[in-house]
C-alpha cells in the first residue's frame, strides 16, 4: 500500500502546531523576563543583547521541549509500526491519521518523536552531570589553589592524568558494557556523589557554627537530603523507590563527570590563585577566619562570573560528548532516543535516506550553539561590571 | 629553560607511566579477558575452554608480572604448549620468541595485536602514517582560515564584520565532527554528488574527491575555537599604545595591522593551536570510523571493540605522548615567541 504524504507547507504548520505548549512556555517567561529584567541582574542583562536573547531563547525552548515531550510528540519514540519503515517526511499513519512529520528511520519509528524525546535525555544528563563536574573540582580545586604546596601538586598531577587521556579512549575503558559486572562505575559513583555531601555540609559549617539554631536544621537537611539521593544513586536502595537510576545510564554519568571535573579543577585553581592575592582575603585572615571559610565565603563568590559561563559552555560540551557516546554506541541503549544514537543509526544509512539523519543532528548543534551563545552574552555582560 | 624542559620530560614519563598502568589495569578486568577469549576462540565454546585459551596465551600470570613484560624489564615468558610441554611462541602470527627475552616496549617490541593478528608496530605505523596526511591537510586549511578570520574580526572591533564572523565561529565550535559529517555528507555527496561520502579509497591514493570531506569535517569544528582565540588576543593588540602611536605618525590601517599588530597578536593563537591536538586526536577517530578512513582513529576504536590489549596500549602510549608533547611544545614555543615570558 502506497502511504498517503501532506505536503511541505502542512509539515511546517503541524511542526509549530505540536510545539504549542513550548511556545506558550516560552511567551510567558521570555515576556515576563523582558518586563522585569531591570530586577533580574545578570540574567536580566542578557536580554540587552541580540545574542543574549538568542542564547537564552533556544536554550529554553529545548528545556520545554524536555519538560513538554510527552504532549508534543505525536507518537511512542520506540513503537515501530511496519507499514512506516523508511517512509519520507510527511507520510500519513494510516491508523491514526497522524502524519510521520519527519518521515520514518530504517526501524519505522517517527523521526519526529525521537527527536523531542532524545532532548529528555540530553537535558536530564547533560546538566546533572555537569553540575556534579562543578562540585568535585571546586571542592578539590580550592584547596589546591588556596594552599598551594603537595596538595596541589598531587591534585593538579592527578588532574593532567585525566585531561592527557584522549576522552574518546576513556570512554571506550569506563564505559562498556563489561564494566558494568565491576565495582568500578560502583565505586567512582560513590565517591563522586560525596563530593556534594561534603561540599554543603563544609560549607554550612564555615559560615553558621556558632549559631546552632540554624547549623544543626541545614546539616540535618543536607545530610538527609544528600544522603537519600546518594542512596538511590550508587546503591539503588532509595527506601522511598523515588530515586532511581539505570545501570548504565550511572555508567555514562559517572564516566561524563570523571572526564570533565578536572577541567573544572585547573580553572577553579586558577582563580583561585589569582583571588587568593586580594585584600579582601588578607582581611578575612586577619579576622581569623578559618581557611575553608575564607574559600567557600570569600573566594569561591567572587570567582562566580567565569564559573557561570564556564558552566554554559561545559554544559554544551557535555552534550557534545554525550553524542559522540551514542555515536559510537557505548553506554546508551541501541533503541535509545537520544541524538548520538540517532545521528549514527542515520549516519550508516545516508546513501540511501538522508531525512532520518537531518532532525537530530540540528537538534544537537542548535542546542550547542544556544548555549556557547548564553555562554558568550554572559561573559560579555560580565565584563562590563 | 633547560631545566625546565628536563623536569617537564620527566612529568611526561611518569604521566605515560601511570597511564599505561591505568589503561592495563582497565583491558585487563575479567569481563574484558573474557570477551577477548570469547573472540578469539571458535563461537560456542564452554567456560573451560575459554579459561584455559587465557591460561595457554599467558593472561592468568600476575597482573605486575605482565605489565613489566609488555614494558621491557622483566623477560617476557614464552607459554607451554599443552599438547607437547616444550615452550611455544604465545601467538605465531608474531614470532613471540620461545626463549624468555627482555622484549617490551622499551625495547622496541609493542607486541602482537590480536585482533590484526600481526605485531603492533606492523599496524600501528602506517595507521598513524594515515593519520599525519589527513592531520597535514586539517592543519594546512584550520590554522589560516581561522587566523584569518579571527584577524578580520579583531581588527575593528564591534563593527559589522566582527559580529558576522564571531557568530559564526561560535557556531562552528557548536558544530562536533559527527554533526557537521552528516551535515556535509548530505548537502556536498548526497545532494551535490561533488564529493564522495567515504575515503576508503583514500589508502590507495588521495584525490580531492575522496579526501575533501573528512579534512573541512575536521577543520571545522577547531576554526571556530581558534578563531576566537585570535580574535581576542587581536582585540587586545589593537588597544595598545604602540597601535595608537603608529596610527599617530600617519602609517595607513592596513599597514598598522599588518606590520605592528599581526606579530604581536599571533602569539596566543599558537599555544592554542598546539593545545588543540587533544581535540583533534578525538575528531580523528570519529571523521575515521565516518568516513571508513584506515588511520590511527579507526585502528584505535577496532582495538577498542575487540579488547585487543597490546594494540590498545600501544595507542593509548602514542595518544598520551601526542598529548603531552604537544602541551611541552606550547609552553616552551610561547617563552620563545614571547620574551616577556620567563620559564622557571
Amino acid at each position: 500500500m502506497q502511504a498517503q504524504y501532506i505536503g511541505a507547507s502542512a509539515i511546517i504548520l503541524e511542526v509549530l502546531w505540536r510545539f504549542w505548549p513550548v511556545w506558550v512556555a516560552l511567551a510567558i517567561v521570555m515576556g515576563s523576563s523582558f518586563i522585569y529584567k531591570k530586577k533580574l541582574a545578570l540574567y536580566g542583562q542578557l536580554f540587552d543583547s541580540g545574542v543574549g536573547i538568542a542564547g537564552v531563547f533556544i536554550c529554553l525552548f529545548w528545556l520545554f521541549t524536555a519538560i513538554f515531550a510527552s504532549t508534543i510528540s505525536p507518537f511512542d519514540p520506540l513503537g515501530q509500526i511496519p507499514i512506516m519503515k523508511d517512509t519520507l517526511p510527511g507520510a500519513i499513519e494510516p491508523q491514526s491519521g497522524l502524519a510521520y512529520l519527519f518521515g520514518g528511520d530504517k526501524l519505522a519509528r517517527d523521526v519526529f518523536s525521537r527527536m523531542v524525546y532524545g532532548s529528555q535525555i540530553v537535558l536530564i544528563i547533560a546538566p546533572a552531570a555537569t553540575g556534579f563536574a562543578l562540585m568535585v573540582g571546586i571542592t578539590l580545586g580550592l584547596p589546591a589553589g588556596y594552599y598551594g604546596g603537595k596538595i596541589d601538586s598531587i591534585l593538579s598531577f592527578l588532574a593532567n592524568l585525566v585531561l592527557a587521556f584522549p576522552v574518546i579512549l576513556l570512554f571506550y575503558l569506563l564505559v562498556t558494557p563489561g564494566i558494568m559486572d565491576t565495582p568500578i562505575p560502583y565505586a567512582l559513583a560513590g565517591v563522586f556523589f560525596l563530593f556534594p555531601i561534603i561540599f554543603f555540609c563544609v560549607l554550612f559549617w564555615t559560615r553558621y557554627k556558632n549559631r546552632p539554631d540554624r547549623i544543626y536544621i541545614l546539616l540535618g537537611l543536607t545530610l538527609l537530603i544528600g544522603g537519600w539521593i546518594y542512596l538511590g544513586l550508587v546503591f539503588d536502595k532509595d527506601p522511598l523507590k523515588i530515586v532511581h537510576i539505570d545501570p548504565n545510564q550511572l555508567n555514562i554519568f559517572v564516566a561524563v563527570v570523571f572526564a570533565s571535573s578536572p577541567g573544572v579543577f585547573r580553572i577553579v585553581r586558577g582563580l583561585t590563585m589569582d583571588i587568593k592575592t586580594r585584600d579582601y582575603v588578607a582581611a578575612a585572615q586577619t579576622r581569623g577566619e578559618s581557611p575553608w571559610y575564607i574559600m567557600l565565603w570569600e573566594i569561591l563568590p567572587n570567582a562566580r562570573g567565569p564559573l557561570i559561563v564556564d558552566a554554559c559552555l561545559r554544559i554544551g560540551y557535555t552534550t557534545i560528548l554525550l553524542g559522540t557516546l551514542g555515536y559510537f554506541g557505548l553506554g546508551l541503549a541501541p533503541e535509545s532516543p537520544d541524538w548520538g544514537t540517532a545521528i549514527k543509526d542515520a549516519s550508516r544509512l545516508l546513501r540511501s535516506f538522508i531525512h532520518p539523519a537531518l532532525p537530530p543532528t540540528i537538534a544537537l548543534m542548535s542546542f550547542v550553539l544556544g548555549l556557547n551563545l548564553l555562554a558568550d552574552s554572559l561573559r560579555e555582560q560580565s565584563m562590563k561590571d | 629553560m633547560f631545566t625546565f624542559i628536563i623536569r617537564r620530560i620527566g612529568t611526561i614519563l611518569l604521566t605515560m607511566l601511570c597511564l599505561t598502568l591505568v589503561v592495563f589495569f582497565l583491558v585487563n578486568l575479567e569481563p574484558n579477558l573474557k570477551k577477548l577469549a570469547i573472540s578469539q576462540t571458535e563461537m560456542h565454546t564452554s567456560a573451560e575452554q575459554l579459561e584455559s585459551w587465557l591460561v595457554d596465551h599467558g593472561y592468568r600470570q600476575n597482573f605486575f608480572a605482565r605489565y613489566g613484560q609488555w614494558l621491557g624489564v622483566l623477560p617476557k615468558q614464552p607459554v607451554t604448549d599443552p599438547a607437547t610441554g616444550k615452550p611455544a611462541q604465545r601467538f605465531s602470527f608474531c614470532n613471540d620468541p620461545t626463549t624468555p627475552t627482555f622484549s617490551g616496549v622499551l625495547e622496541g617490541d609493542f607486541g602482537c595485536s590480536t585482533k590484526f593478528k600481526t605485531t603492533v608496530a606492523a599496524k600501528l605505523f602506517p595507521a598513524l602514517g594515515a593519520t599525519g596526511i589527513l592531520m597535514l591537510c586539517v592543519l594546512g586549511v584550520m590554522v589560516p582560515v581561522s587566523l584569518l578570520i579571527g584577524i578580520l574580526a579583531g581588527m575593528r572591533e564591534g563593527s559589522r564584520t566582527d559580529r558576522v564572523l564571531s557568530v559564526a565561529s561560535i557556531a562552528s565550535t557548536a558544530t562536533p565532527e559527527y554533526v557537521s559529517g552528516v551535515i556535509f555528507t548530505v548537502i556536498f555527496a548526497s545532494w551535490l554528488g561533488w564529493l564522495n561520502g567515504s575515503a576508503a579509497s583514500a589508502s590507495q591514493g588521495i584525490t580531492f574527491y575522496n579526501f575533501t570531506l573528512p579534512v573541512i569535517t575536521l577543520a571545522i569544528y577547531g576554526i571556530g575555537y581558534i578563531a576566537r582565540m585570535t580574535r581576542a588576543s587581536m582585540v587586545e593588540v589593537m588597544t595598545q599604545q604602540y597601535i595608537r602611536t603608529a596610527r599617530l605618525k600617519g602609517l595607513s590601517f592596513g599597514n598598522v595591522v599588518v606590520k605592528h599588530a599581526l606579530r604581536n597578536a599571533l602569539i596566543a593563537p599558537f599555544t592554542v593551536i598546539m593545545l588543540q591536538f587533544p581535540w583533534l586526536l578525538t575528531g580523528v577517530v570519529i571523521v575515521e570510523v565516518m568516513f571508513r578512513y584506515q588511520g590511527f582513529g579507526y585502528t584505535l576504536v577496532e582495538a577498542a571493540g575487540n579488547n585487543d590489549i597490546d594494540l590498545l596500549l600501544g595507542c593509548s602510549l602514542v595518544s598520551v605522548f601526542i598529548v603531552l608533547i604537544t602541551q611541552l611544545i606550547s609552553d616552551v614555543g610561547y617563552a620563545f615567541l614571547n620574551p616577556r615570558i620567563r620559564v622557571q
